[in-house]
């Protein structure tokens, strides 16, 4: 199988700072990989130089054969949630359509087959019954699931997710990251979910890369997120338990703390 | 003055017929620039440029202040002025704050230069205070050609980078991932826009120049959030505002700008309470299914 995505001898640092070095990696189509760590550590960033927006201080990225370049029609991007103006003149319908055509010159002509393409990917999200609704009327969720039409309306070989779930209450997070998991497995497309919290995600997730202090480590949730290997990371004991098929961590250094307070009050709900 | 003779100055109809003949170019000039300043409107929203395009204008009026004083074309004055400011703002503000902190530097600037310049001139007084409020009554049909086939040009323009503008404009860090030059495109827009800018300021002057440019687009997007329906209510409501401004003026002894900003003005207020009645019924083109079926 060939990867999607492969990075050899990759790293980044800016000036004095390492944020992580000598990285080989490959993602394979249909797989599923997150993307973790503490504030800082560079897990954006490392989207960031898949989307060709942040150049690598040494070795090379190669995304569906190509080197990467600024920004690509085979890339599917899910952003963070941000709130739209309540004025902004768009529908739901019309942030979907932006994704199939957005990126062509001129103006929108035969609007049949773009409209059909978009009510297609309205049905797939379950956003049909908000179709018309302004979008800075929609509530997070709602948004996110949008996001993720409009991320997949070329079809792309690769989804990259940057905290798609951020700000998104339980039932949303499941909801969204169940829709990226099925684009996963039907249609193959590989997805690199960066996220500070895997527990939304566990039950989707093949293999995880752990980004601390500089540190890195790649393997599946099971190999990686053990007490031993977080505590080498982050150069201090640190607690792994199990709860519920929830990953609970305990004692991350301050820096590192209150995203992960968070994972404490999520697994909380749950157990 | 009584108060008959106010309104008399402000409303006289009378040879009305002839007048209208003498005023064709202008009317056609209003119209020109309503369709122009209402597409562009639009993109002014979206990309949260209001600010701007008052920066811009001040700057237009200095530079056809200066061309006024130097005895050079004035429409290439303020195109010159219009066309730099819009490219310093395009080039340093790429963040929103940034941007304004710019604007905010720019425009008195601007400003101070334009009023030194009308200040060493010592032609005709009118032709100063034409520069800020805008004339009408003298659009020759040389003058209308070269704004009709500017206008043409600006759109022609706009109509090509029409998609990846709005995409860059509404979701720059989507577009920016699919490849779109997000960079390019709003430099290229704040050209265009300068362009406006600078051929609106013929007609009602470089203080009014919000009205055209901003309110007809700011009342549209509070009737609809439909893109096409937007597009089309601004530049209805920017028609409506230059060709009725000037057939109201016509009579008068005043300078048209009053007349349009007015009408532009009155259209914003009632399409702002057309939105906010609809947003109490709570009608934003949710389907609203039965309790039952909400998942």
């Amino acid at each position: 199988m060939t990867p999607v995505v492969s990075l050899r001898g990759a790293s980044l640092a800016f000036g004095q700072r390492t944020l992580w070095e000598g990285l080989d990696l490959d993602i394979n189509p249909g797989e599923f990989f997150a993307v973790l760590g503490p504030n800082g550590s560079g897990k954006t960033t490392f989207l960031k130089v898949l989307l060709g927006l942040q150049e690598l201080s040494t070795g090379t990225a190669v995304l569906d054969g190509h080197p990467v370049e600024r920004g690509s029609r085979r890339i599917g991007y899910v952003p963070q949630q941000k709130s739209f103006d309540p004025d902004t003149p768009l529908r739901a319908r019309d942030l979907v359509a932006l994704g199939v055509d957005g990126h062509r010159w001129g103006i929108r002509l035969g609007s049949a087959k773009v409209n059909r393409k978009v009510d297609e990917l309205l049905e797939l999200v379950g956003a049909t019954d908000y179709a018309k609704v302004p979008v800075g009327q929609l509530s997070g969720g709602e948004q996110q699931r949008l996001r993720v039409a409009q991320a997949l309306a070329t079809d792309p070989k690769v989804l990259l997710c940057d905290e798609p779930l951020l700000s998104l209450d339980l039932q949303h997070q499941q909801g969204v990251s169940a829709l990226i998991n099925r684009q996963c497995r039907d249609a193959d497309s590989a997805v690199v979910f960066v996220t500070h919290e895997i527990n939304p995600i566990m039950d989707y997730v093949d293999r995880v890369l752990y980004l601390a202090g500089g540190k890195f480590r790649v393997g599946t949730p099971a190999e990686v997120m053990t007490t031993e290997v977080l505590s080498d990371l982050y150069d201090s004991r640190v607690e792994v338990i199990q709860a519920n098929g929830r990953l609970i961590v305990v004692g991350l250094p301050d820096a590192a703390t209150h995203h992960h307070l968070d994972a404490h009050s999520v697994a909380g709900e749950v157990g | 003055m009584d108060l008959g003779d106010l309104l008399h100055s402000i409303f006289n109809f009378e040879n009305y017929g002839e007048l209208l003949v003498l005023v064709q170019n202008s009317i056609w000039a209003g119209a020109v620039l309503g369709l122009l300043g209402g597409i562009m409107g639009t993109f002014v929203m979206k990309r949260d440029l209001a600010f701007a395009v008052h920066g811009i204008s001040e700057l237009s009026f200095a530079g056809a202040a200066f061309a006024l004083l130097i005895g050079a074309d004035i429409i290439l004055g303020s195109l010159a002025g219009s066309v730099l400011a819009a490219l310093v703002l395009g080039v340093m503000g790429v963040r929103a704050r940034d941007k304004n902190s710019i604007i905010g530097v720019i425009m008195p600037f601007g400003l101070g230069l334009g009023i030194l310049f009308l200040s060493l001139y010592e032609g005709r007084a009118a032709n100063k205070f034409g520069l800020l409020t805008g004339q009408i009554v003298s659009v020759g049909t040389v003058q209308l050609q070269v704004l009709a086939v500017a206008a043409v040009v600006v759109m022609l323009a706009l109509a090509a980078i029409w998609r990846p503008l709005t995409f860059a404009s509404v979701d720059p860090d989507v577009a920016t991932a699919r490849g779109v030059p997000v960079r390019a495109l709003a430099l290229g827009f704040m050209v265009l826009l300068g362009i406006s800018v600078a051929l609106s300021i013929q007609i009602v002057g470089a203080l009014l120049v919000l009205a055209l440019l901003i309110t007809p687009a700011a009342a549209a997007m509070r009737v609809t959030s439909s893109p096409r329906l937007v597009v089309t209510l601004s530049i209805v409501f920017a028609m409506t505002a230059t060709v009725g401004g000037i057939l109201l003026a016509l009579g008068g002894r005043l300078p048209i700008s009053p007349y349009v900003t007015t009408l532009s003005f009155l259209i914003y207020v009632a399409c702002r309470m057309i939105g906010s009645a609809r947003a109490r019924r709570g009608l934003n083109g949710r389907v609203v299914r039965s309790a039952g079926a909400v998942a």
